[in-house]
C-alpha cells in the first residue's frame, strides 16, 4: 500500500488556498469568513498529515517518492516539484500542521483588535504552505522554494506592525541575516550539482558517497574536500534560518512580530528548518567530519552563549527568544555528534513546549494590556490561572524534568555528545551541560518574575471607565499607556481561544517525549530517512543502556544535568522569589559580565559598526566615486562636454561670410580636381 | 589660326575672373551675382567651342539652357537683393555674417 498522490497535495495546497482567500478576498469574506478559511485548510492539512503519519507508521505504508510536476528543463537538469514523504517528513507535517493549527486558533482571540485581522491570517497560513513544501520536497531545488518562501513569509509578519520603526528594523535585519545564510546554502546546492549531477534527493543520497576522495580547488595551494565544502555550506544555509552563532542576531529583534507568529514562526517550526535539512542531507553529512566539527562546535556555542544572555533580559518575549536560540543550538550540537534522531525528536519536543511558552507569555501580554517588561509584572497567577499552570509545565519540560518530553530529548542529546569521540565533543559537552543550569536558571527566573512574588504594578482604577476598547488602539504601540507598569485596569485571564490551544500544547509538552523515546531514538523509527555510520552511531552506544522510558527518567534523577538543572532552580526561586535583592548586588558585584550579556557580547554593535556601516560607507563610496564621478563626471556629461568642445572649434570655421563659404568650395573643388589628376598620372 | 585652346584657354581666364570677382569683392552683392553669371558665361564660351570644334550640337542646345536658367537664376538673386536691401539696409557683403556659427 503506497500514499496517495491527491492526500500529500491536498495537505499542501489546503493552506494556500485558505491563504488566497484571506489574503485577496479577506474584504469580502470579512474576518469571521477569514479565520473560517484559513483554519478549515490547515485544520485539514492537520487531519490529513495525522492521517499520513499514521499509515507509515502502523498502516504499513510505503514512504512516497514522485515528481508530480515539472517546473523546467535545461539541458540535463530537471527542476521538477515532487513530494518524498517518509516518517521524518510525516513527523514535521504532523509538527508543523498541528503547532500552525494551534496557533491559528489561538489568533483569534490575540489579534480580535488589529485591523490587519485577515492580513495575518492569510500571512500564517501561507506559511504553513511553505514549511510544508520546504520538509515534503524531493528535490533541492524545491527545498529551495520552500526555504526563501518561509523567509518571505517571516519578513513580512516580523513587519506586521509596519508603522513600528523597530519592526521595520528588524525585518530587514532578519532579511539581511538570513540573507547570508542562503547565500551559503545556494552555494552548497549548486555544489551538489556540480559534484552529483542531480539536484534529486534519492539519486544524490545514492550516488553520495562518489563525493569521497574528489576535491575542489578554491584556494591556491589547497584543495578541498569536497563533501566538507558542500556540508560547511548547506550548514551556512542552516546557520542562518536557524539562528545559530554568529548569524543569530536577528531572532531576538524578530520578537517584534506579533508573539503568535513568534510562537509558530520563531521558535516552534521556521528555525527549525535548517535542523531538519541537516537531519534530511544525513548521507551526505555522513561523510564528512570536519564539517559535522563544524557545527558541533557553532552549535554549541549557541547553546551555552546565548543562553546566558537571557539570564539578563527583562522582555519576556526576548527571554524566550534567547531560549529558543539555546535550545536550536542544542539540536545543532546533535546533529554535530551525528544524532540526528536525537535533534530531530529534541525539535519536536521543542516546537510544543516552546510553542506553549510563547503563547502563553502572548497571553500574559494581552492580560498585562500589552506590557511585556517582567520589571512590570508579579503575582500574576491569581489573575490568570491557566497560563500560570501551562506555562509553569512548559518550563519543566524546558528545564529537563524527568518525565517531560524535553528531558527524554535533552537528556539524550547530552549523553550522545558524552559518547562521542569528534573533534570539539569536550567543549560541546561542557557547553550542554553548562546550558542545563542556565536553561533553569532563565525559565525559573521568567516564572517567579512573572507569576509570582509581589505585584509590580498598579491599577488605575479611576480610568476604568474607558473599558476593553480603549487599548485596542495601543496594538501597534507597545507603551500605549502613559507611564511603564500603571495598568488602566486589572489583569485578567485570556479568552477560551487563547487558552484552548495552551492546554493542547501543554499535554504533548508533558506527554511526548515518554511515549516517542524508545522507537524515535533508539529504534529504527526514521528508517532509511536518517542515515548513521556505524562508527558514528552514538544514539546506538546510548541506547545500549536503554531500558525504557520509565527507566531513563528514573535513571535521569541520579545524572549530571538533573542536579544542574535543581541548581538552577534553586538559584532562580531563591533569588527571586524569596529575595530579590539578592540580583541587584549579583548585579553590582558582577558588572563587567552583566553589561557583556545586557549588550549580547556587543555583536550587534559589531555587526553593525562593521557590516551595517562599512556597507553604507561603501555604498556612499560608489556613489560618490563610481556613479557621481566616473558615470555622470566622465560618461555621460564627459562625452558631452567632449562634443561641446569640438563643436566650439568647429564653429569658428562658420564665419557667415559668404566669400569664405565660395573659397572652400573652389578649394575644395581644386583638391578633388588635383587628387584625379594626381591619380590619373 | 583660332584652335580649340584659345577658347579653353579664354573661357579658364573668364572663370578664374568670375573667381576673384566672389573673393575680393567685400563690398557689393550685386558683384557676386555678375561673378556667378560670369562664371556661368565661362562655361557657356566652352561649351560652345566644343561644340564648333567637335561638330556636335548638342552643347549649343546645353547653351540655350544655362542662358534660360541663368536669366532665372538673376531674377531670383535680384529680387533676393531687393528684400536683403529692404530688411538690412545693406547689400555690403561683409556685414551680411548672420549665419556665423
Amino acid at each position: 500500500m503506497s500514499l496517495s498522490l491527491s492526500i500529500l497535495l491536498t495537505i499542501a495546497l489546503a493552506p494556500l488556498v485558505g491563504s488566497i482567500l484571506a489574503g485577496l478576498f479577506g474584504k469580502v469574506i470579512g474576518r469571521a469568513g477569514a479565520h473560517t478559511a484559513t483554519i478549515l485548510g490547515v485544520a485539514i492539512a492537520c487531519g490529513l498529515s495525522f492521517y499520513v503519519l499514521f499509515q507509515l507508521v502502523w498502516g504499513g505504508a510505503q514512504n512516497f517518492n514522485q515528481d508530480i510536476y515539472t517546473w523546467f528543463e535545461i539541458g540535463r537538469f530537471h527542476a521538477s516539484v515532487g513530494f518524498m514523504v517518509d516518517r521524518l517528513t510525516a513527523m514535521m507535517m504532523v509538527v508543523v500542521t498541528f503547532v500552525s493549527l494551534l496557533v491559528h486558533l489561538y489568533t483569534i482571540g490575540y489579534m480580535s483588535d488589529d485591523p490587519g485581522y485577515q492580513r495575518f491570517f492569510s500571512y500564517i497560513s501561507l506559511f504553513t504552505f511553505s514549511m510544508l513544501m520546504l520538509v515534503m520536497s524531493n528535490n533541492f531545488m524545491q527545498l529551495f522554494f520552500g526555504w526563501e518562501a518561509v523567509g518571505l513569509v517571516s519578513y513580512l509578519l516580523i513587519g506586521f506592525w509596519y508603522k513600528r520603526p523597530t519592526a521595520i528594523f528588524a525585518n530587514l535585519k532578519a532579511f539581511l541575516v538570513n540573507r547570508v545564510g542562503d547565500f551559503g546554502f545556494l552555494l552548497g546546492i549548486s555544489a551538489i550539482l556540480y559534484f552529483l549531477g542531480t539536484l534529486d534527493y534519492q539519486t544524490a543520497f545514492d550516488h553520495a558517497p562518489e563525493l569521497v576522495g574528489k576535491t575542489l580547488q578554491i584556494t591556491q595551494n589547497h584543495a578541498w574536500d569536497a563533501a566538507t565544502v558542500i556540508g560547511v555550506l548547506l550548514f551556512i544555509g542552516a546557520m542562518g534560518k536557524s539562528a545559530q552563532v554568529p548569524l543569530h542576531v536577528w531572532l531576538p529583534d524578530s520578537m517584534e512580530g506579533p508573539t503568535p507568529i513568534s510562537a509558530l514562526i520563531h521558535a516552534a517550526t521556521m528555525v527549525t528548518a535548517g535542523i531538519f535539512m541537516v537531519a534530511r542531507m544525513s548521507p551526505i553529512f555522513e561523510l564528512t567530519d570536519a564539517a559535522l566539527s563544524f557545527i558541533l562546535v557553532i552549535g554549541s556555542t549557541t547553546a551555552l552563549f546565548t543562553g546566558l544572555i537571557g539570564i539578563v533580559q527583562n522582555d519576556i518575549k526576548r527571554v524566550i527568544a534567547y531560549s529558543t536560540l539555546s535550545q536550536l543550538g542544542y539540536m545543532t550540537v546533535a546533529l554535530g555528534v551525528s544524532a540526528y534522531s536525537g535533534a530531530v525528536f529534541h525539535l519536536m519536543t521543542h516546537a510544543f513546549f516552546k510553542a506553549l511558552l510563547f503563547l502563553g507569555a502572548g497571553s500574559v501580554i494581552i492580560g498585562m494590556h500589552h506590557e511585556q517588561d517582567m520589571r512590570y509584572m508579579g503575582g500574576l497567577r491569581k489573575y490568570m490561572p491557566v497560563t500560570w499552570i501551562t506555562m509553569w509545565i512548559g518550563s519543566l519540560a524546558l528545564a529537563g524534568t524527568p518525565f517531560f518530553s524535553g528531558f527524554y530529548s535533552k537528556d539524550a542529546i547530552i549523553e550522545a555528545v558524552g559518547e562521542s569521540h569528534r573533534w570539539g565533543a569536550g567543549y560541546a559537552y561542557f557547553c550542554v551541560l553548562a546550558g542545563v543550569f542556565v536553561t533553569s536558571l532563565y525559565s525559573f527566573r521568567l516564572l517567579y518574575m512573572t507569576f509570582h512574588g509581589k505585584e509590580r504594578f498598579t491599577v488605575e482604577h479611576k480610568a476604568h471607565g474607558h473599558g476593553h476598547d480603549a487599548h485596542a488602539d495601543h496594538h501597534d504601540d507597545d507603551h500605549g499607556h502613559g507611564k511603564p507598569g500603571v495598568l488602566a485596569h486589572a489583569p485578567h485571564e485570556s479568552p477560551w481561544v487563547v487558552t484552548v490551544p495552551l492546554v493542547l500544547l501543554a499535554i504533548p509538552s508533558v506527554l511526548i517525549g515518554f511515549f516517542t523515546v524508545g522507537p524515535m531514538l533508539f529504534g529504527d523509527w526514521f528508517g532509511k530517512a536518517i542515515h548513521v555510520n556505524e562508527v558514528n552511531n552514538v544514539l546506538a552506544e546510548v541506547g545500549h543502556e536503554f531500558h525504557g522510558a520509565l527507566g531513563m527518567a528514573l535513571h535521569g534523577f541520579t545524572a549530571a544535568p538533573f542536579w544542574l538543572a535543581l541548581a538552577g532552580f534553586v538559584v532562580a526561586t531563591y533569588v527571586y522569589l524569596f529575595n530579590p535583592s539578592v540580583a541587584d548586588k549579583a548585579k553590582n558585584a558582577l558588572k563587567p559580565v552583566y553589561e557583556l550579556l545586557n549588550h549580547k557580547y556587543w555583536i550587534d554593535e559589531l555587526y553593525f559598526a562593521v557590516f551595517a556601516k562599512g556597507g553604507v560607507k561603501l555604498g556612499e563610496g560608489l556613489s560618490k566615486v563610481g556613479d557621481t564621478a566616473i558615470i555622470d563626471g566622465a560618461v555621460v556629461n564627459g562625452s558631452a562636454h567632449l562634443v561641446q568642445r569640438i563643436a566650439g572649434g568647429a564653429r569658428r570655421l562658420q564665419s557667415g561670410f559668404l566669400f569664405h563659404y565660395a573659397f572652400a568650395m573652389i578649394l575644395g573643388l581644386i583638391l578633388l580636381l588635383g587628387g584625379y589628376w594626381l591619380i590619373g598620372q | 589660326m583660332i584652335t580649340l585652346s584659345h577658347f579653353i584657354v579664354l573661357g579658364a581666364i573668364l572663370f578664374c575672373i568670375a573667381v576673384a570677382g566672389l573673393f575680393i569683392n567685400r563690398k557689393n552683392v550685386i558683384v557676386l551675382l555678375m561673378a556667378i553669371e560670369l562664371m556661368l558665361l565661362a562655361v557657356n564660351t566652352n561649351f560652345v567651342a566644343f561644340s564648333r570644334f567637335f561638330g556636335d550640337v548638342g552643347g549649343q542646345v546645353f547653351v540655350f539652357f544655362i542662358l534660360t536658367v541663368a536669366a532665372a537664376e538673376s531674377a531670383i538673386g535680384l529680387a533676393i537683393l531687393v528684400l536683403l536691401f529692404r530688411n538690412r539696409s545693406t547689400i555690403n557683403v561683409a556685414e551680411i555674417d548672420s549665419m556665423k556659427g
